[in-house]
């Protein structure tokens, strides 16, 4: 009956341990929250009738003519802004779980450090891959398609997954530095939008001012939707078209996901081990 | 040390707890706070401690440092022997926490916050599986193991947060106001639920706002104010400070308090006439009961020869409002909204 302490393990088998734990935790809350699928799906689709209906069809793509170059030029920029606002869904989430004191009571547990919010990430990865599924189907009823074959799709999702993750990170540090959950939504989304509106998402470059054009080239959004419209076949017009974001979309898009991780995952571990709960 | 209730005479105990020279301060924009203002602590193994003190005190500040959820700004303390900033990790393994609020996943399953709490204790699936039925077993939540928490009654929830904090069996338990919340009847079975620790030996910490709940549960009782201990004894001896219990009787004619008082003085053989008290419009007497309730008796017996009707009569017992107005000579706040 008596607490013997712990054997020693092997510190990389424990966190994975505590974060398949913390995983399972997230999952199991999915389906029991339907609520959160309708709310961070409705928003997007909301994004593609307006923009595909309303005003996609004053946006022409240079050098792609025809009514449906708009949709297949528009859905990888949703896709992106989708991933993007993953970073609500992890701060929301451990501010909930902070206010409600259960970083506390983890924290108070002899678990790792990164156990929390690793678990939180990967439940949240799963969840956001729901939200894109509802979005390729979404895309597919507008009449987008990819147009390179489903190995180079399937790499292009993986980049977007890669995309969420990342964010997930920087949605992790909000969540553990700000109050609460609703001022944890607010932190987490603001800046997305004028980030989103700043690339190439929903505009092409060449149509924002020339002050503007090179920052939303190098935008970390627009990487990601860059390398998606290539991956996927879809129109990708860019206002310098032999820079380094047009000639290597792809690479791009990989160095600015591992940069956010490099910098976000180690801030936002630091800040769970001296977050403190109300 | 005479009145701890576990300890035989000259035997002596290793401490499961001791803290030095706690000091922890916060600092906000404007407002520094001195949470913990040098906390001296010292828990013998097999105790109960209750750390009692108002709202702001310093209770769940004290807890959260003993139970490394944060660094004290000075002084040290150790859990059976290991330092809980240097040794935080082994200090976690040991000890189990139930906090203020209750600290659960409101849409897990009873039984799936155990099972998530066990595997993070380095249970093995199965263990953490059996321990939670087991647990749910003890603290009468079978029936609702299954359901998700957000339908739990606030009793309900607090019994599953504790059922959680000992998982592990843990040696020392830091509970912070367990019952603060609760109706009368869930209060006494968490009472029960904490005997039962003591009784397996379980060391214990417990804060608490209420001077009757350390009496129930503690062997001794240290009360804090703004960060320091300002006594510590057991809650008799606490009351003794306070002066003890005392009766107040009402009579029930205006013309008899006079009388009333001098017949109770003298049965009662008090000797300092600044003891008691008489207000005239209310018609109401106190006077000290060293004997409690048979001093009841004898009070009753007196004014009844002398033909003294009594309107109304009770036994006070000192309130932690008592305490506090003779340790510090304020009355406990009330909860300061921050
Ligand atoms: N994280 C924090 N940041 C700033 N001030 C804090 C923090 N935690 C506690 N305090 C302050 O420290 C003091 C002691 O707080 P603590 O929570 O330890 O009191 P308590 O005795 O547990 O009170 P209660 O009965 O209300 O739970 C209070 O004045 C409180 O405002
Ligand atoms: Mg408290």
């Amino acid at each position: 009956m008596s607490a013997e302490l712990p054997a020693r393990v092997n510190p990389i088998g424990r966190a994975l341990s505590d974060a398949g734990v913390l995983a399972w935790r997230s999952l199991k809350r999915i389906p029991r929250t339907p609520d959160m699928l309708i709310y961070a799906t409705i928003q997007p689709i909301m994004f593609v009738l307006l923009f595909a209906y309303v005003f996609g069809n004053a946006i022409p793509i240079p050098g792609f003519p025809g009514p449906r170059a708009y949709r297949e030029f528009l859905m990888s920029g949703i896709f992106a802004q989708t991933m993007a606002f993953a970073v609500a869904s992890a701060s929301v989430g451990l501010a909930d779980d902070m206010s409600k004191g259960l970083i506390d009571r983890f924290r108070s547990l002899p678990m790792a450090r990164s156990g929390v919010i690793a678990g939180r990430v990967v439940g949240d990865l799963v969840f956001n891959a729901f939200v894109m599924l509802i979005m390729v189907l979404c895309g597919f009823i507008v009449g987008w398609r990819w147009h390179n074959g489903f190995g180079q799709a399937l790499a292009a999702f993986a980049i977007l997954l890669l995309f969420a993750f990342a964010m997930l990170w920087v949605g992790a540090l909000i969540g553990l530095s700000v109050g609460g959950p609703e001022v944890a939504s607010s932190a987490g989304l603001i800046w997305l939008f004028p980030l989103t509106f700043l690339s190439n998402a929903f505009v092409p470059t060449p149509q924002l001012p020339s002050a503007l054009q090179p920052v939303a080239e190098w935008n970390p959004i627009s990487s990601i939707v860059a390398a998606c419209r290539h991956l996927f076949g879809n129109p990708s017009p860019f206002a310098s078209p032999d820079g380094f974001p047009a000639q290597h979309p792809v690479w791009l898009s990989l160095i600015w996901c591992v940069a956010i991780i490099v910098v976000f995952a180690p801030l936002a571990v630091r800040k769970y081990r001296s977050a403190t709960g109300h | 040390m005479g009145g701890l209730r576990h300890i035989q005479k000259g035997e002596v105990r290793m401490a499961a707890i001791e803290a030095t020279g706690l000091v922890k301060t916060f600092k906000g924009r404007k407002t520094t706070v001195k949470a913990l203002d040098g906390i001296d602590l010292d828990v013998p193994e097999g105790t109960v401690l209750g750390l009692l003190g108002p709202n702001g005190a310093g209770k769940t500040t004290t807890v959260r440092v003993l139970t490394t959820l944060m660094k004290p700004d000075a002084g040290t303390a150790r859990v059976l022997g290991h330092d809980v900033v240097t040794e935080a990790d082994t200090v976690r393994s040991l000890v189990g926490l139930s906090g203020q609020y209750a600290a659960v996943d409101e849409l897990l399953t009873g039984r799936e916050n155990l099972w998530m709490f066990g595997r993070l204790y380095r249970l093995s699936s199965q263990q953490a599986k059996q321990r939670a039925e087991e647990l749910l077993a003890t603290f009468d939540l079978t029936e609702a193991a299954d359901r998700i928490l957000k339908t739990y009654s606030g009793g309900m929830r607090r019994r599953l947060d504790l059922a959680g904090s000992l998982i592990a069996h843990p040696k020392v338990l830091f509970l912070d106001e367990p019952t603060t919340g609760l109706d009368p009847r869930s209060r006494l079975d968490l009472w029960q639920i904490i005997r039962d620790r003591v009784r397996e030996g379980v060391t214990i910490l417990l804060t608490t706002q209420y001077l009757e709940e350390a009496d129930e549960l503690a062997d001794s009782i240290a009360v804090v104010d703004h960060g320091s201990v300002i006594a510590r004894g057991t809650a008799d001896e606490l009351k003794a400070k306070v002066g003890g219990e005392r009766i107040e009787v009402v009579v029930h004619d205006p013309g008899d308090t006079v009388r009333a008082l001098e017949l109770l003085t003298g049965a009662l053989r008090i000797a300092d006439p600044e003891s008691t008290t008489l207000e005239e419009h209310t018609r109401r007497i106190t006077v000290p009961a060293p004997g409690g309730s048979s001093a009841l008796v004898d009070v009753i017996r007196t004014l009844d020869a002398a033909d003294i009707r009594i309107a109304d009569i009770g036994l006070r017992r000192p309130t932690l409002d008592d305490v506090f107005l003779t340790l510090t000579g304020h009355e406990a706040e009330q909860k300061e909204s921050l």
